[in-house]
């Protein structure tokens, strides 16, 4: 156990099927810290999740001994910092600062342009599309001889970009388009296998089949203008 | 081996300004480079292909790009001299929360008080209103936002400041009748930092 006292206190207010909660659970269970979870509805959020975090009012929100931490990224580089066993950073100063930029690139790049897709059709949808896969191709560079963006085991942008793997990948279905197809994308296939052969990920992500009629009623509503 | 460090920069940047106050205050030598963004120099397509921006950092030929990245790199790589970050984990992650918090919401609404017109113009001078007010709130009666000593917070938001003029001019308003307290922090960081402007 990498407990730091018998009387630390860890909770996690979070969402099943979000990809930056699920993050968090990853990082918690790579670093062997025992937590508890709280599960939010985000359509009726609790007073807690308000009182927690009042400038998003949004899950991820980590408590440690009641002091709250909320912003996924953030959240991650707290728990590296206080838990020291399985470092999720690198050590180098470089290496760190890249860690970081490619982190910023997944959540604020890819996540973004990604999510313009929903409601879309014909020509708007291609562009949205095209644009993301623009995206993606440099996470596809980056990959090359490496299993992971961390190197030889899993790191921070793996665990940051379970988005691409397990949420934009998954979407692929629903959306009707293969967004990142093998044969344009085959460091990205690779990669997601090697982080399949992890028993800390399979344990983290949502189940495929729930998760897939998550998304499936989810992008309805958000189709409809119900979001 | 010396250090050679670069930085690939626009003069009225916000973003460029922090990286600047940070080696500043490490005391770091660095070549300024003044970019033309209308026209993009080859090094800067080179230095950061991904997105195209300043600032750019380049330490002994390596890019590090993102100003708050460029922020806590700096921080790391001379840590000896006047820390940015404080080293307890709860209150670095609280001041990178607030940091993250200025670059998702400042800049964006105030380019719509100078970039846009009619109700989207007058959406953005309220929500630009309201975000100050929570960052003043967040400041509080401290003399800067990591306490008695200026820092990665206060970095991250005072490059905003020397813009403040333009806004009120775009916008016809005063941020100092709204926001006094932020102002007197502003102020106290000028007087600190007067190189810098």
């Amino acid at each position: 156990m990498a407990e730091r006292s018998e009387s630390e206190e860890v909770k996690l207010l979070g969402m099943w099927a979000s990809p930056f909660s699920r993050r968090i659970e990853i990082a918690l269970t790579l670093k062997g810290v025992s937590y508890e979870f709280s599960e939010e509805d985000i359509t009726n959020k609790s007073s807690l999740l308000l009182q927690l975090n009042p400038v998003y009012k949004m899950i991820p929100v980590l408590v440690h001994n009641g002091k709250p931490i909320s912003e996924s990224l953030v959240i991650l580089e707290y728990i590296d910092e206080t838990w020291r066993d399985n470092p999720i950073l690198p050590q180098d100063p470089y290496e760190k600062a890249m860690a970081r930029f490619w982190a910023k690139f997944v959540d604020e790049q890819i996540y973004v342009t990604a999510m313009k897709v929903v409601g879309k059709i014909g020509e708007e949808r291609d562009a949205v599309v095209e644009a993301t896969r623009d995206l993606l191709m440099f996470l596809e560079k980056e990959l090359v001889g490496k299993d992971f963006f961390g190197g030889r085991s899993l790191g921070f942008v793996d665990i940051v970009a379970t988005l691409v793997a397990f949420w934009l990948m998954r979407t692929e279905e629903i959306v009707g388009v293969k967004v990142v197809p093998v044969e344009k994308f085959p460091e990205i296939h690779r990669w997601v296998k090697n982080l399949l052969g992890n028993d800390v990920i399979k344990k983290c992500i949502p189940p495929e089949d729930e998760h897939l009629q998550y998304i499936r009623a989810r992008s309805c509503v958000l189709s409809l203008g119900f979001v | 081996m010396a250090d050679e460090v670069i930085l690939l920069d626009f003069w009225p940047s916000m973003f460029g300004m922090r990286t600047r106050i940070a080696l500043e205050e490490k005391n770091v030598i660095f070549d300024y480079r003044e970019q033309d963004l209308w026209n993009k120099n080859p090094i800067l397509l080179e230095m950061n292909p991904v997105h195209k921006k300043i600032p750019v950092l380049i330490h002994n030929g390596k890019p590090v790009c993102e100003s708050l990245i460029q922020m806590e790199y700096i921080d790391e790589v001379w840590p000896s001299k006047t820390p940015l970050l404080p080293s307890d984990p709860y209150q670095r992650a609280h001041a990178k929360f607030w940091g993250d918090f200025i670059d998702k919401k400042v800049y964006a609404s105030a380019r719509l008080i100078w970039g846009a017109k009619g109700e989207e113009h007058e959406a953005g001078k309220k929500e630009f209103i309201e975000i100050l007010k929570t960052l003043e709130s967040e400041l509080g009666d401290k003399t800067y936002f990591g306490g008695e000593t200026f820092g990665y917070v206060d970095i991250a938001l005072i490059g905003f400041y020397s813009w403040f003029e333009a806004y009120e001019k775009f916008g016809n308003f005063s941020i100092e009748a709204e926001c006094l307290k932020l102002i007197a922090w502003a102020k106290r960081c000028v007087k600190r930092e007067r190189e810098c402007f």
